[in-house]
C-alpha cells in the first residue's frame, strides 16, 4: 500500500495586517508518530494548528492531511482529525455525557451508539462519576480530559494537542502524557504543541521548534537537546568582577564559552553531562574564583532557544527566578 | 487505577493509511438529510441552554403581558374610540412585535455563545455551517409559541374575542412562529458579523424598532403621511400583521396570508446564505 504522511505543509503563511504569525513553515509529519511544535507564547504555533485544522484560512503555502488538501477539501479534513484547543472546548452548559453524546450526533453517530461511546470514553478517562455533572462543576485537569475525550468519539487517525498540559499540575500532566502514549500506540498519529521542552522530550518523536513564526530547528529530541548540552551548569559568583576569569577558565577547560549576565554576576555553562560541572568547579576553585550558588539542570526552553536564535523566549526573567528556587548549593 | 485511569486503548485505527482508505472513510459534503440531522442536535442542545437558564424565557413571558395591556389602554381610545375596539387591531401587532423581540435575543445568544471555546470544537467538526445557526433557531420555535399564546390570553382576559375561533388563532400562533423563525434570520446575520454581543444588541434594537413601529401594527395606514405609508407597505413586518388579523379577526386564510408568507420565504432567501457566509468568515 502506498505510504502517505499525516501531515505535509509547505511554506505556511498567516497574516494579520502587517504582522507575519506564521512565516513560510513547512511540516512533515509521518503516521504513527508523535510530532512536537515547541516554541514560547506567540511564536506561532496555535495559529499554525488552526490553519491545518481549519479552523483558520491558510494565506500562503500548501497543506495536506493524509493527501487531502486542507484549504481545497475543508470538510474531507475535517473527517480525518480531532482537535484538543488549549481552553477546552466542551459545552459549559450540559454534562459531560450530553458532551459527548452530542458530538457523537453532530458526526453522523446514531443516538445508540452515541451514548454508548460517550460511557465508553468517561470510563477510559476517569470520568464515569462524573458523567452527570455540569461541566462548569469540573477541574482543569477533569475538563482537559474531557476534552480529548470528545475528540476522540470518531477515532480519528490525527490528534492535534494545542497545549495539552499548560495549567495542569503535575499528576495530571503524567497522566495527560499517559493518555498521549496509549494514543499513538492504537494507531493514532498526534501532532502537539507545548512551550516546555521536557513535554516534547518525554513524547514527541520529532520536534520543530517555532520561533517568531519561523521553523528554527526540527530533529529528534536528543539532536536538540546535544545543540545545547544535556545539562547546565548554573553559577553565580561572589564577585561580579571575576567574570572574565571565570569565562576564561570554562573555555580552556571545554573549549566553549559560557552564557554570561554580568548584572547579576550569573554564568550559564552548557554541559554534555552532568558529570563534567565537578571539573569546571575545581578550575574555578584552583583560579581562586568564589562562588556564591551553583545549581546542575537540565537545559531549558529559554537555552534551547537562545542556543537556536541568539535571543531568549522573551520571558527570562522568569527563568532565572525558576532557577533560583532550585537547589541551591551555598558555598 | 487513579493513576493509570486508562484501561484500554481507546483507539482502533489501522496502522498506516492509504489514499484508498482515506477515500472510503470520508465524504465530500453533508448530505441534507445530515444537516437536518445535524441541526436537531444543535437544536436540542439549545434547548438544554433554555431549561437550564430559565431566565431567557423573561422576554418571551413578561413582555407580551405588559405590552398588549399598555398599548390598548394607552392607545385603544384615541385610536379605536374604545380599548375593546382596539383589541382586534392591536392583538396581531403585538404579536408580531414580540415575535420580534423575541428573535432579536437568538442574534445576541448566537454572539455570544460563538465566544466560548465549544465552539471552535463545532468549527472543527464536519457538520454542515448553517447547523449552528439554524439549530438556536429551531428551539426557538418554543419561545414565539410561548409569547403568541400569552399575548392572546392577555388579549382574551381584556376583552377580545377573536372572530376567528379556535381555528384561526392558532393558525395565527402558527403563523408567528414562522414570521419569527424568518426574521431571526436577519438578527442571526447581526450575530455572526458584529463584533461583541453588546453591539448585537445595539444593532438589532436600530433594525427592531423602525420594523416595527413602521408598520401596520399599532396604527391604521391610512392615518400615515404617504412617504411613510409607502415604507409601511413594504415592510414585511406589515404583511404579517395584516395576515395575522385576517386569520384570527375573520379565521379567512386571504392573500395577505400567501403575501406574508412570501415575504418570509424572501427574508429566508435573503438572509440565510449572508447568515452562513457570516459565519465561515470568522472561521
Amino acid at each position: 500500500m502506498r505510504h502517505i504522511p499525516a501531515v505535509h505543509a509547505e511554506g505556511l503563511v498567516k497574516s494579520f495586517g502587517d504582522f507575519r504569525a506564521v512565516d513560510g513553515v513547512d511540516l512533515h509529519v509521518d503516521q504513527g508518530e508523535i510530532f512536537g511544535v515547541l516554541g514560547p507564547n506567540g511564536a506561532g504555533k496555535t495559529t499554525m494548528l488552526k490553519m491545518l485544522a481549519t479552523l483558520l484560512p491558510i494565506d500562503g503555502g500548501r497543506a495536506e492531511v493524509f493527501g487531502v488538501d486542507v484549504r481545497r477539501d475543508p470538510h474531507r479534513t475535517r473527517q480525518l482529525l480531532g482537535v484538543t484547543g488549549q481552553y477546552a472546548s466542551v459545552d459549559e452548559n450540559l454534562t459531560a455525557n450530553e458532551n459527548l453524546w452530542l458530538f457523537g450526533r453532530l458526526q453522523g453517530v446514531s443516538s445508540r451508539a452515541s451514548r454508548a461511546t460517550a460511557a465508553q470514553l468517561l470510563e477510559q478517562f476517569g470520568l464515569q462519576e462524573a458523567a452527570d455533572k455540569p461541566i462548569s462543576q469540573f477541574s482543569g485537569g477533569m475538563r482537559r480530559r474531557l476534552d480529548l475525550a470528545a475528540s476522540l468519539i470518531t477515532r480519528p487517525p490525527l490528534i492535534f494537542l494545542d497545549e495539552p498540559t499548560t495549567g495542569l499540575d503535575p499528576r495530571t500532566r503524567g497522566q495527560m502524557w499517559d493518555t498521549i502514549r496509549e494514543l499513538v500506540a492504537g494507531g493514532c498519529t498526534v501532532l502537539l504543541t507545548t512551550q516546555y521542552l521536557d513535554e516534547a522530550d518525554q513524547l514527541a518523536d520529532r520536534i520543530a521548534v517555532i520561533d517568531r513564526g519561523r521553523k528554527v530547528a526540527e530533529g529528534t529530541p536528543d539532536e536538540l537537546k546535544a545543540s545545547v548540552g544535556n545539562s547546565t551548569l548554573r553559577l553565580r559568583l561572589t564577585d561580579g568582577a571575576d567574570q572574565s576569569v571565570a569565562a576564561g577558565v570554562v573555555r580552556r577547560l571545554l573549549g566553549e564559552d559560557p552564557v554570561l549576565s554580568p548584572e547579576s554576576g550569573r554564568m550559564n555553562v552548557a554541559l554534555d553531562t552532568a558529570d563534567r560541572a565537578a571539573d569546571v568547579l575545581i578550575s574555578l576553585r584552583e583560579a581562586g574564583v568564589g562562588i556564591a550558588s551553583v545549581s546542575v539542570d537540565a537545559p531549558t526552553l529559554d537555552e534551547v532557544f537562545l542556543a537556536l536564535t541568539g535571543h531568549d523566549t522573551g520571558d527570562s526573567a522568569d527563568q532565572s527566578a525558576d532557577a533560583d528556587k532550585q537547589l541551591e548549593v551555598a558555598r | 487505577m487513579t493513576m493509570q485511569m486508562i484501561k484500554q486503548v481507546p483507539v482502533a485505527a489501522p496502522r498506516r493509511l492509504g489514499p484508498e482508505d482515506i477515500a472510503a472513510r470520508t465524504t465530500s459534503h453533508n448530505s441534507v438529510r445530515q444537516t437536518v440531522s445535524q441541526t436537531m442536535s444543535m437544536a436540542w442542545r439549545a434547548t438544554k441552554k433554555m431549561r437550564r437558564n430559565p431566565e431567557q424565557f423573561f422576554d418571551v413571558t413578561v413582555q407580551p403581558v405588559l405590552f398588549t395591556a399598555m398599548f390598548a389602554y394607552l392607545l385603544g381610545g384615541g385610536m379605536a374610540g374604545s380599548v375593546a375596539a382596539y383589541l382586534p387591531l392591536v392583538i396581531p401587532g403585538i404579536l408580531a412585535q414580540t415575535a420580534l423581540t423575541a428573535c432579536m435575543a437568538t442574534g445576541v445568544q448566537l454572539r455570544e455563545d460563538m465566544e466560548k471555546g465549544v465552539f471552535d470544537r463545532f468549527k472543527s467538526l464536519p457538520m454542515a455551517r448553517i447547523a449552528p445557526l439554524a439549530g438556536p433557531m429551531v428551539a426557538d420555535l418554543l419561545r414565539y409559541a410561548i409569547a403568541s399564546t400569552l399575548t392572546f390570553l392577555t388579549g382574551i382576559a381584556m376583552g377580545y374575542r377573536p372572530g376567528g375561533g379556535t381555528a384561526g388563532v392558532l393558525l395565527a400562533v402558527a403563523l408567528t412562529m414562522v414570521a419569527g423563525w424568518s426574521l431571526a434570520w436577519v438578527f442571526t446575520w447581526v450575530g455572526t458579523l458584529a463584533r461583541s454581543a453588546q453591539s448585537v444588541q445595539g444593532i438589532s434594537m436600530m433594525i427592531m424598532f423602525p420594523l416595527t413601529f413602521m408598520s401596520n401594527a399599532l396604527v391604521p395606514v391610512d392615518t400615515l403621511p404617504g412617504w411613510l405609508a409607502a415604507f409601511v407597505k413594504v415592510n414585511p413586518v406589515s404583511y404579517i400583521v395584516t395576515a395575522t388579523r385576517d386569520l384570527a379577526n375573520d379565521g379567512d386564510v386571504t392573500a395577505h396570508v400567501g403575501w406574508a408568507l412570501v415575504a418570509c420565504a424572501a427574508v429566508i432567501a435573503i438572509f440565510a446564505p449572508l447568515s452562513v457566509r457570516g459565519y465561515k468568515r470568522h472561521l
